[in-house]
């Protein structure tokens, strides 16, 4: 038995049905592939919850413990900023699920099309960061290397946040506290801008692969799961505008 | 033809041959082996890999046991001890002791046991093992740069601000070898989700894949956490980011709350896939279905799912409330009953069995015996009042070594025995590896019982000397040592020479039920010519006894 198993093999290939050329040999059909692909995708965003999970607990237990120096870390930010990213992300979310759409419609046009808006809107996103990153090591608000308490001793010194918050002083030890605020800030933005940097790599590649073809003749496993990742991306930051920008305003 | 593939085939084991296609044999040369999407194929590097770094770790304890043969520190300096117990840990775990099961005996056989051609990621895969190598070569740097001095478990502020040695390195090495283990466990749990076998239903998989199952929601939930909090000691040491540093108001019990989080869990990704091996192997070698098959299968989730619950029980000494001491107490004695479960099971399934002993049971018998010691000492350690007596000595040590060595090595050699027939498609020599297991098995108790004593007597762990009224145990413990290093250089040594002079394996030398016995060893590149339709339950040994009993009235 077991030795013509071993013989038959070769005709057993042979016979192998005719499939289209994505189609993985180890899949027995391209739902099946399409299934397997698409859940793990799902289990890596669970591994990267997990991640981020590390960054959220310190930030819930350190922002219990020093709330006063997170709601004064937190007045430092620039809301107007904070808020078009967030407008620009959900936007390039929607792009990405038209991009999506177009792949499953196989029109390859309209998918180059919404792809280069969200690359676009994503390096939106990282410019106006990158504004904010600016604005925060002028005021020597960068945690360690760049970093002076004078606005949280004494608000007045910073008149243009004064005028909007009337922040009282912070003692001493409270005041020394803003600087953790401000490690986790720049720990959970850089850590999600890591990976809208990662995004916009992969998507770079994918636009050049989607002007050749290679998403609209059936085959979107690919394009679905990078839009799971945008969205994904998109999703942290989310969480991340009100823990961060919002902490005084509920 | 598909319903013939599922009957359970005993081939004349006299007549086999090698085939001529097999995975081994379908392409040659140095590429096809580093481009390989084949999880077989990955899974002999894997083998290869971890044997390597699992005799550096073994090279460093010998040195380690070396050194405390004597009450004085004599044979290093006492900082480099503190490297070379560091070194030895970080090695042993992230290195071998998490990928050793999964990455190498789970990636050959899981496939095969569900019934698909590979794992649902083949490229997936090979990057893991890429990333594994990656990062087994910056710990070969580390350790070439000077080595790190933490211990394995980077405690801080020790490895933020007070050593002088390599934490960056080293964290970022265990970072990649994270994610390797990410990728193996996320492709185990999508294989077996989506990849199973028409009729291969959940209570029809080998416990083996349910264990590997289980392994592999810890590996993917738990790894995660490690990684950021590397990543966060990493940017303390090179920024100073304060979220660990009391002096900035970050908080170091912080840090063990997340190390721990993965690294209590971590301790069952290193235990579950050998418990596996175990259902396996006790059932073949009692020619028995194991008992309570069911109960086996959710011990194993149930571990997984307890095991995210019982990190503190570490930190009893760290300042942590009375009341979590209490809560993560009673909690760790939960987890001793789905352990408990399964050696009663296993001595079930032992009982009114025709028991054989090839030295895949002998390694078998051998887990059974020191896991139960090993676990029912991490009892002592769960209850509050005794951890308080006890953490920190050698118990810690010989408990932990128990449950690690005497459990997960002692299951990796038995699994490694027991597939090597199919890996290689050659036997090894039963007697001489029989005397392996024996060897040790005795090694392993000279070596780490002396060491419960030394631990209740109060020797501190971590010490490179001690007083001299505990020499004689630590000689027992070293000589110990030296038996058990000849028990692991020999499997080496024997099958190696079998891969050439071995007798030819044939497709299932133990007469075993399970999927992966009914190809040709070594298998094809593509496990199954045909993919097998599956309607009979797994061990399923009496039917398969009561098919012969047909064979031989018909003949007779």
């Amino acid at each position: 038995m077991s030795d013509s198993t071993a013989v038959a093999h070769g005709a057993a290939e042979s016979a192998h049905h005719e499939h289209p050329p994505y189609q993985r040999h180890h899949f027995e059909t391209v739902a099946q592939q399409f299934d397997a692909t698409n859940f793990a995708m799902w289990l890596f965003l669970l591994t990267e919850v997990m991640f981020f999970g590390g960054l959220f607990t310190a930030y819930l237990i350190m922002r219990n413990w020093y709330y006063p120096a997170f709601v004064e870390g937190s007045h430092q930010l620039n809301v107007g900023w904070g808020t078009a990213n967030t407008g620009v992300l959900i936007l390039s979310s929607f792009t990405m699920a038209m991009g999506v759409w177009s792949a499953e419609v196989r029109r390859k046009g309209l998918l180059v099309l919404f792809l280069c808006i969200t690359w676009i809107l994503g390096m939106a996103f990282l410019g106006i960061k990158s504004i904010e990153y600016t604005e925060k090591w002028e005021k020597h608000h960068v945690p360690g290397i760049h970093w002076s308490e004078s606005s949280f001793l004494n608000p007045r010194s910073d008149p243009e946040v004064y005028k909007e918050y009337h922040d009282k002083p912070l003692a001493p030890d409270m005041a020394d506290k803003t600087e953790m605020y401000f490690f986790l800030y720049f720990a959970m933005t850089g850590m999600h801008a890591l990976h809208m940097i990662v995004g916009i790599s992969i998507l770079t590649f994918m636009i050049i692969r989607a002007q050749a073809g290679a998403y609209t003749t059936g085959h979107v496993t690919y394009v679905e799961n990078f839009g799971l990742y945008w969205h994904f991306v998109d999703i942290i930051w989310i969480f991340l505008f009100p823990l961060l920008y919002l902490i005084s305003r509920y | 033809m598909s319903d013939a593939v599922t009957i359970v085939n005993l081939p004349d084991q006299s007549t086999a041959r090698i085939p001529k296609m097999n995975y081994l044999s379908k392409e040659n040369g140095l590429l096809s082996w580093l481009l390989t999407g084949d999880h077989k194929r990955i899974a002999t590097l894997y083998l290869i890999s971890i044997t390597f770094f699992f005799f550096i770790g073994g090279a460093l304890a010998g040195l380690i046991r070396l050194e405390l043969l004597t009450p004085q520190s004599d044979l290093v300096a006492t900082d480099t001890y503190n490297k070379l117990f560091s070194m030895h840990g970080i090695i042993m775990v992230f290195f071998f002791l998490v990928p050793s099961v999964p990455a190498t005996i789970g990636n050959f056989v899981i496939p095969m046991m569900v019934g698909a051609r590979d794992l649902a990621l083949p490229k997936v895969n090979l990057l893991s093992w890429y990333l594994y190598i990656v990062a087994g070569g910056m710990m070969i740097y580390t350790m070439a740069a000077g080595g790190v001095d933490t211990g394995w478990t980077f405690t801080t502020p020790l490895s933020t601000h007070y050593v002088n040695t390599h934490v960056i390195t080293t964290g970022l090495a265990v970072f990649v070898a994270g994610f390797s283990s990410i990728f193996t466990g996320l492709n185990f749990i999508v294989t077996i989700h989506k990849m199973r076998a028409p009729g291969m239903t959940w209570f029809r998989l080998p416990l083996f894949v349910w264990s590997h199952y289980a392994a592999s929601i810890l590996m993917v939930l738990g790894t995660p956490v490690l990684a950021i909090t590397l990543v966060l000691i990493v940017l303390e040491r090179t920024i100073g980011i304060g979220v660990f540093d009391p002096a900035k108001g970050g908080d170091p019990l912080l840090f063990q709350h997340l190390f721990w989080f993965y690294s209590h869990p971590a301790v069952y990704i290193m235990i579950l896939p050998g418990m596996g091996v175990i259902s396996e192997v006790v059932s073949t070698f009692s020619r028995k279905r194991v008992f309570g098959y069911t109960a086996v299968a959710f011990s194993s989730v149930a571990i997984a799912v307890f095991g995210f619950f019982v990190w503190a029980h570490h930190m009893f000494i760290m300042g942590i409330s009375n009341y979590a001491a209490l809560i993560f107490s009673l909690l760790t004695m939960l987890v001793a009953v789905p352990s408990a479960i399964k050696i009663f099971n296993w001595a079930f399934t032992l009982y009114k069995g025709s028991i054989t002993f090839e030295t895949p049971m002998l390694y078998a018998f051998g887990f059974m015996g020191l896991f139960t010691i090993g676990g029912m000492t991490g009892v002592f350690l769960g209850a509050t009042g005794t951890d308080i007596h006890l953490t920190e000595t050698y118990f810690i040590v010989a408990h932990f070594h128990f449950v690690m060595v005497g459990g997960m090595l002692m299951a990796f050699l038995s699994g490694i025995h027991f597939w090597w027939p199919k890996w290689t498609g050659r036997m090894y020599p039963e007697k001489i590896s029989q005397l392996a297991a024996v060897v040790t098995f005795i090694g392993f108790n000279l070596t780490f019982f002396p060491q419960f004593i030394l631990g209740t007597l109060g020797m501190p762990r971590r010490y490179a000397s001690y007083p001299p009224e505990f020499q004689i145990l630590n000689v027992f413990s070293t000589a110990g040592a030296s038996v058990l290093g000849v028990g692991y250089l020999l499997p080496v040594l024997y099958l190696t020479w079998s891969l050439k002079y071995g007798a030819i394996a044939g497709n299932n030398p133990w007469q075993a039920t399970g999927l992966e016995w009914q190809v040709q060893s070594p298998p094809l590149t593509e496990n199954f010519p045909e993919i097998p339709i599956v309607d009979h339950e797994a061990y399923d040994y009496e039917w398969l006894e009561r098919q012969r009993e047909k064979e031989v009235a018909s003949v007779g």
